[in-house]
């Protein structure tokens, strides 16, 4: 998250106070890795001799009709502008592919997927100067299709069995799913061996780590989040939703009233964002489980149906999905001179899921920030004009996916 | 694999073989690496600081009773009783039981963690960092007990359901181990310092890495222990023979080099290693497959409250007659032998350990030059530190697993009793319909008419 929570009256320019903090980031590891001395700059500022070479993540990556639109603006507004137009254009994506179905659902996560395996692993090459080594870009994105071979497969095994069993070449590989994927996966390790050149050892392996740990957070949680959208898009949408709207209400708090800081890693971040961003959560997150619990397209398991070959979502929903009668404690009861309500049992898990959102998903974007100080970068990518990259967006999700599958492992399933 | 493996008689060994008894410090330690691995590699970046392994560990007796010796053939009398050692250890342990095993595997589990995390301490001069030391502890505990919870509640089903401090440890397993992860994570971004990012981003991806490696393949072991020791000793014996055999043929008859990562290896050596590897398999699996205490299954016995080794033998592990093929038949004279299957497979399991294994081998090999160590620790004289000795396991463990997901395991029929025995009574009714119907269909059960 690598929004600009102001301090109120406090700081000044946003920029000047982003330039501070990357000179803070400096650290004294002494790894050997030439120039690890000063902070990267700024985009305004000097780029004389960066240790980390600019990528086009810094580089401005505005639209031109959207220069031209803005040009009388001072630039602070100009920022505030493209930012918000943005957030519009992907709210507005989000309910596209959502209206869409859950085939597109599925190829978009794993598009961002991609996306966000090849931003980390750009910076990889960047920090490590490996972008010549022998084979590693190949390996690197080998390594990506056996994981995500031996998780699809998985999947698809579960939810598609009556097509598998219907075809015979399916049946095989479904049968021995874990052997191919094993074998797949060892001609990438025995690649890797032979192509260790002698005086490149280090960095080779450092970048098979950084492959192996960056399909360790990217893969398996993106696939958690398919899991999660079989169950029922509504598991897909709320959280998601969920962690947006706290982003932004985090913002929207922290921009209005912020003063106190929060944590050192993130200095525009207070903790008047983090507790305002945590009550408007949780009752976006029941009045939106309230709207959506209604309806069978986002209530059902999508399941495929053999005969059509295509995905249904309809079914008789669930007693999470059933209107109660909940009694009041008594408290609660004089206060509003209800005896019952009337809510979906979904709207109770709804709350824990913002509040989880809203304080630990935090910690996610915490790690990027740290990550990008630690490597000295502003954004991972600026694939998004104004908001940086894809992983920059996503960096929040990820926890939130997780919890969300172990929750429904847990307590619903 | 740290072992020397001669090329025949060429010139520049003897001063090799000096160095490993020698070395009290790290300045042999980068002579030897110097005349083993081309000059350059050593002089690229001089600025980064070796990694201190510590002088010679050879207990004193072992040195006072092969003091006369000349240090080549001392190192090589080390070896051999070490060697010894650790093999009369393996029997013993696989005398005292599973429980016994699962222990020694744990084991060695934090004791390979430990090396290649304090390998990563030295690399990074790390050892001062906040918290870093209890955060990789913390983890490594975490994952253990993730995967340790799902191990106990497969096979211990019975005991778990019956003590309801454990039922609901169980229950709840998964949202337990994340809870106790995401902790760590917290922890871990808490203790972020200001000049030390990277570095402990570097550790923190150092941790995870070694996890994956280290303990969901001592798992898999365990994993492979279950379904019967044999699936445990078979291959780790593989793998031990292979080691020995291509040692010996490299030593009497190397002289191709294999692989410029390791220069000591041969193609002989590894030739030799792998039809010797085969055979020895083949005998091996004669041996042990008419054992019921290796066969069976290892199972918790509820009543008794112990491990117990008990069962008919699958069909994997009964004599069968295998009609000879043509040309064997003229070879040999005979028309069927009577093997176990299970020896058929053994071929599979020992041309892996052959062929596959060793790059986990050169693997480790890379690994230790690219950080400039000699060996990962000097737990064992001689030999080096415990993942020395198990760097080509791992990828042993973790072949077996998959061989037998795929190749042997039937879907098991107690654990889906179990999972019916969770459902609900209406989705049981369901199932007991649909598969009456099933059944009916194939003749199985007399078509009985539901009374109206």
């Amino acid at each position: 998250m690598t929004e600009l929570r102001k301090r109120g009256g406090g700081g000044g320019d946003p920029d000047t106070a982003d330039n501070i903090s990357d000179k803070e980031a400096e650290s004294d590891d002494r790894l050997g890795l030439p120039g690890d001395g000063e902070g990267e700059g700024d985009v305004d500022s000097k780029t004389d001799a960066p240790d980390v070479p600019v990528s086009t993540a810094d580089t401005d990556n505005t639209p031109e009709c959207l220069n031209k639109a803005l040009k009388g603006l001072p630039p602070r507004w100009k920022n505030y502008w493209i930012r918000g137009l943005l957030s519009i254009c992907m709210i507005s994506g989000f309910f596209l592919i959502i209206y869409m179905g859950p085939i597109t659902l599925i190829f978009v996560v794993m598009c961002v997927q991609i996306k966000c395996f090849h931003e980390i692993i750009t910076i990889g090459y960047r920090v490590y100067r490996s972008y010549e080594l022998p084979w590693f870009r190949t390996l690197s994105w080998y390594f990506l299709i056996c994981v995500n071979y031996f998780f699809y497969g998985e999947t698809v095994a579960d939810y598609f069995g009556a097509l598998v069993r219907r075809e015979v070449p399916l049946q095989f590989l479904a049968r021995y799913h874990r052997f191919i994927s094993f074998t797949l996966y060892l001609a990438g390790f025995c690649m890797f061996v032979l192509s260790l050149v002698k005086k490149h050892y280090r960095l080779q392996f450092y970048m098979f780590a950084w492959t192996h740990v960056t399909l360790l957070i990217v893969v398996t949680q993106s696939h958690l989040v398919i899991q999660n959208l079989f169950e029922g898009m509504i598991w897909f949408i709320v959280p998601i939703s969920i962690v947006i709207c706290n982003d932004i209400m985090a913002y929207l708090f922290g921009f209005f009233f912020g003063r106190t800081p929060l944590i050192k890693l993130s200095p525009k971040k207070t903790w008047e964002g983090f507790i305002g961003g945590f009550f408007p959560t949780v009752v976006f997150g029941f009045l939106l489980a309230y709207l959506l619990s209604q309806f069978q397209y986002f209530v059902c398991p999508v399941e495929f149906n053999s005969d059509t070959n295509r995905f249904m979502v309809e079914c008789e929903p669930s007693d999470l999905f059933v209107l109660q009668e909940y009694t009041l404690p008594a408290a609660v009861q004089s206060t509003l001179r209800w005896k019952t309500v009337t809510l979906y049992p979904f709207q109770i898990h709804s709350i824990f899921l913002s509040s989880f959102a809203s304080i630990i998903g935090p910690f996610g974007g915490f790690f990027a920030s740290g990550f990008k100080r630690a490597f000295k970068i502003k954004d991972f990518a600026n694939t998004i004009p104004g908001h940086g990259g894809i992983m920059d967006r996503f960096d929040c999700q990820y926890l939130m996916a997780t919890f969300t599958h172990v929750y429904i492992g847990s307590f619903v399933r | 694999m740290t072992e020397v493996r001669h090329r025949g008689a060429k010139d520049g060994e003897p001063p090799l073989e000096q160095q490993p008894s020698e070395d009290k410090g790290s300045d042999s330690e980068l002579k030897a690496e110097k005349d083993a691995v081309s000059d350059n590699e050593s002089k690229v970046d001089s600025g980064v600081p070796e990694v201190p392994v510590s002088a010679d560990d050879t207990p004193e007796v072992l040195n006072k009773a092969l003091s006369g010796l000349s240090s080549r053939w001392k190192n090589w009398w080390v070896r051999g009783i070490l060697t010894l050692a650790m093999i009369s250890f393996f029997f013993i342990i696989i005398y005292l039981g599973p429980m016994v095993l699962m222990m020694i595997v744990l084991c060695v589990q934090i004791k390979c963690f430990q090396e290649i995390i304090t390998i990563g301490y030295s690399v990074y001069h790390s050892y001062d960092l906040p918290w870093f030391r209890t955060l990789s502890w913390y983890f490594l505990l975490c994952v253990n007990y993730f995967f340790y919870g799902e191990t106990v509640t497969d096979y211990f089903f019975t005991l778990v359901q019956r003590e309801e401090p454990l039922r609901i440890l169980s229950k709840y397993h998964r949202f337990i181990s994340f809870a106790l992860y995401l902790t760590g994570f917290c922890m871990f971004v808490l203790s972020l310092v200001k000049k030390h990012y990277r570095l402990q981003f570097y550790m923190f991806g150092w941790t995870h890495v070694t996890l994956l490696i280290v303990v969901t393949q001592s798992h898999l072991i365990i994993h492979n222990l279950f379904e019967g020791m044999i699936w445990f000793i078979v291959p780790i014996s593989c793998v031990i023979c292979n080691d020995i055999m291509a040692y010996m043929f490299g030593f009497f008859f190397g002289r191709t080099p294999l692989i410029k990562l390791s220069p000591k290896k041969t193609w002989e050596g590894f030739i030799g290693g792998l039809f010797s590897t085969i055979v020895f398999g083949i005998m091996l699996s004669y041996v042990m497959a008419g054992v019921r205490y290796f066969v069976c299954p290892v199972e918790f016995n509820n009543d008794s409250n112990s491990f117990q080794v008990d069962c008919e033998p699958s069909d994997l592990f009964q004599l069968q007659d295998y009609t000879l093929p043509g040309v064997l038949e003229s070879v040999t004279g005979w028309t069927t032998v009577r093997l176990y299957p299970f020896q058929i497979h053994s071929i599979a399991l020992s041309s892996f350990a052959s062929i596959v294994g060793p790059f986990g081998g050169f693997f480790a090999s890379g690994f230790k030059r690219a950080f400039k160590i000699k060996d990962f620790a000097n737990t064992i004289p001689g030999h080096g530190g415990i993942m020395d000795r198990f760097d080509c396991q791992y990828l042993m463990a973790t072949f077996v697993n998959v061989y037998i997901a795929s190749f042997i395991r039937g879907p098991n029929p107690s654990k889906v009793i179990q999972q019916l025995l969770a459902l609900r009574p209406d989705q049981q009714l369901y199932i007991f319909h649909s598969l009456k119907a099933h059944l009916t269909e194939k003749g199985l059960l007399p078509a009985v008419e539901a009374a109206a």
